[in-house]
């Protein structure tokens, strides 16, 4: 199969290049050669840029089906030009068994849309208290290992665990929180916290973990990406980390680019996250590390999650919103706040991303994977729930006017999504 | 922003969910109401017809006997049907949802739902669910707001010194984790009372809680001086030992009102507890039985604030 994307406003970040012409595609791969296209498709008017890579996506399966399942997401998926996406292993049960990894990898290989990377579990049932076996899920196809949103408040499971990863060379994806400091808090600690009387997390809950994390990267040697940072001081933290060379890198959720704590209103359930929004001096210093590229990615953390898990009290919900549709026009909004080239934008959710993931995915050089997302970065977009292809449908930016729209998207020279 | 779901279209009470926001001409509406009401409640015949034919939900998801008896009292001087619902006990625990429940007894035609709960803000997730002809009063949801409290302590300094433009009130105690104090330092700043102090160790305190406008005090004996108004919080048992504090005695020795202590604030100042208190712990006896107290009267007042509250909005 040969196609040929004409006219297009081709963006690849990884080499810099954005100008108008024809990217070409042959037996899955980018083409330089320019033989008979057994399809045209004419992309006047639009960007042609690397299929987006998310870091962060959950599919619910195994487990939790009736939120979502792999159809309805890696549907979602490329509806929103993610050809590659990350799933932490906090299913039920967690993956921390190879026979899990390869199930979801064979599902998922099955359905032939968006690639599908699992994270392993790092402990046991995502307890904290023993490490998986780390070599055969990473044979079963697992690329990292987490603890996705579950603590690990024992740091002797933790060093151990980066020793024996960093035996191996498999990276290790850490959100950075105290789990002493975190412990029922709901909401960033802060005046509106206390305004609504909600249980606060404090920033340093999130950089005391890291500041701890980071000790133990210098003491392991182990390569470690942190996973949705929330703070200003995190960030300073990172940049320190780089600045001394350190294996790391880290990533940001796109809501917290955007939102703050004062976004929770009266009590918005659609606004309960993890970690929680915090301050606008926060929110500002994120976007700010990202476009210093402290921090490298954007990733949309999508989170399925029913009526039931939302309509509580905000407390008692489930934390987390949908995602997937809404990384490219979110991650647009921040560029163009930013004033980014389109390419430096992209990056965030191209390139760099695929560093992180260790993948060839992500950008446009012959020989790459076809994974091509074409869209037209200007064309309104107003948010609503439920036109998403995602079953999940909290997000707090439903009703939001955003721009950008996914008009093709091509995974591995198909065309798997057009509208 | 959204606006405050509490109002309707019209600006009017639709719902008590939190005195913050209340526009000061609608807290003063429901004083004078509730001042109308103190003579209903001192008559032979205690009753009015307001809310005859009405039906009011007691949805208590948390237990309380004090604050469920008197808006039953206060219901019924207003005529209206009461229903209680010992949810904590119930539904809850057979899994029903909370707007399942609501649903369900929406069905059978309730008019206002007095809600009690431990979460903070699920007032608001009710009301957001309710019938447009249905209101809800908030009963306490967590750390959140108290409004019938805050009002009725509103009432009754306003009884007791008429005007809150010259006024240093006191808040003592775990201000943390109480929903009455927030409710009262909102009503309070609404109505302008000059100074509103906390006193607390930093433990007890919400951080930032200088942002609600109070001014913060550790140590009490500087924070009661010139005080007219004292309100002592009430301490939960648990909170007296582990991380928070170490021991009864010692918060007793540090933050308890006794008669030495109060004699710092002004000469006719007021002490004021929302109850249930706990004697030698946040107050001594001589003082809630001594002639500044006036902890009795707040629970009377609060039964006419009741009454002034689903008067309006159900009127």
């Amino acid at each position: 199969m040969r196609l040929a994307i004409k006219n297009a406003r081709i963006i690849d970040p990884a080499s810099g290049r954005d100008g108008v012409g024809d990217l070409h595609v042959a037996d899955g791969k980018i083409s330089e050669e320019h033989a008979r296209p057994d399809r045209v498709i004419d992309a006047k008017g639009l960007v042609a840029a690397p299929g987006f890579i998310d870091l962060s996506a959950r599919l619910r399966e195994p487990g939790f089906e009736y939120k979502a399942t792999l159809e309805s997401e890696l549907e979602a998926a490329l509806a929103g030009g993610v050809t590659s996406l990350a799933c932490p292993p906090d299913t039920d049960p967690p993956l921390d068994e190879p026979g899990l990894v390869d199930m979801l990898r064979r599902r998922a290989k099955a359905l032939s849309r968006a690639r599908v990377y699992p994270l392993g579990a790092l402990t046991v049932k995502l307890e904290g208290e023993r490490l998986t076996e780390m070599a055969q899920l990473a044979e079963a196809g697992c690329v990292a290992f987490s603890q996705a949103n579950a603590p690990l408040a024992n740091t002797q499971v933790l060093w151990r665990a980066l020793q024996y990863a960093a035996t191996f060379g498999f990276p290790v994806w850490l959100r950075p929180q105290d789990a002493w400091l975190a412990k029922d808090g709901v909401a960033h600690e802060g005046e509106l916290a206390t305004r609504l009387g909600l249980p606060g997390i404090p920033p340093f809950a999130e950089t005391i973990a890291l500041a701890t994390m980071l000790e133990l990267v210098r003491a392991t040697g182990a390569r470690v990406h942190f996973c949705r940072l929330s703070t200003a001081g995190a960030v300073e933290l990172m940049r320190a980390a780089r600045r001394e060379g350190l294996p790391v890198s880290c990533d940001v959720a796109i809501h917290h680019l955007h939102l703050c704590d004062m976004d929770l209103g009266y009590f918005d359930s659609n606004c309960r996250l993890e970690p929680p929004l915090r301050s606008a001096r926060d929110r500002d210093a994120l976007a700010r590390g990202l476009e210093e590229q402290i921090i490298d990615c954007a990733c949309s953390d999508h989170t399925p999650i029913d009526d039931d898990g939302k309509h509580l009290p905000f407390a008692e919900a489930e934390p987390g919103a949908t995602g997937l549709e809404l990384l490219l026009p979110l991650t647009l909004k921040w560029g163009e706040a930013r004033k980014l080239p389109l390419a430096k934008t992209l990056a965030r959710i191209t390139c760099n991303a695929a560093q992180v993931l260790g993948v060839s995915s992500g950008r446009l050089a012959a020989g790459a994977p076809a994974d091509v997302a074409i869209f037209d970065p200007k064309a309104p977009l107003r948010v609503v729930p439920e036109m998403l292809k995602s079953q999940g449908k909290h997000t707090p930016f439903a009703g939001h006017e955003l721009a950008g729209r996914v008009r093709y998207t091509l995974v591995a020279g198909n065309v798997v999504y057009e509208a | 922003m959204q606006r405050n779901p509490q109002l309707n279209a019209q600006g009017e009470l639709q719902h008590l969910l939190s005195i913050e926001g209340l526009p000061r001409e609608i807290l003063g509406q429901i004083l004078d109401t509730a001042e109308s009401f103190v003579g209903v409640t001192e008559r032979e015949v205690k009753k009015v017809p307001l809310l005859r034919g009405k039906s009011v939900f007691n949805l208590f998801f948390e237990p309380s006997t004090r604050t469920r008896t008197t808006f039953e009292i206060a219901a019924k001087r207003l005529s209206a049907d009461v229903i209680n619902l010992n949810i904590a006990l119930s539904s809850q625990t057979k899994g029903e949802s909370l707007l399942d429940t609501v649903a369900n007894l929406s069905a059978m035609q309730a008019d206002i739902f007095v809600v009690r709960h431990a979460s903070s803000g699920a007032p608001f997730l009710i009301a957001r669910h309710v019938k447009p002809h249905e209101h809800v009063v908030n009963a306490g949801d967590g750390r959140h707001a108290h409004p019938t409290q805050g009002l009725l302590d509103l009432y009754t300094i306003r009884h007791y010194k008429k005007d809150f433009s010259r006024l240093t009130v006191a808040i003592i105690g775990d201000v943390l984790h109480s929903r009455v104090a927030r409710s009262l330092i909102q009503g309070l700043t609404t109505l302008g009372a000059p100074q509103v102090r906390v006193i607390a160790p930093q433990t007890l305190l919400p951080s930032g809680v200088e942002a609600l406008g109070v001014k913060v005090f550790h140590d009490m004996r500087a924070g009661l001086r010139d005080c007219d108004v004292v309100v002592m919080l009430r301490l939960q048992n648990e909170r007296m030992k582990g991380a928070m504090l170490p021991s009864a005695q010692e918060y007793f020795k540090n933050y308890g009102l006794t008669a030495e202590k109060l004699a710092l604030a002004r000469e006719d100042a007021i002490v004021m507890h929302p109850g249930p208190m706990n004697r030698g712990v946040e107050i001594d006896s001589s003082v809630a039985d001594g002639p500044h107290s006036v902890i009795l009267p707040q629970v009377t007042f609060g039964i006419a604030v009741r009454m002034a509250v689903m008067s309006i909005v159900a009127g």
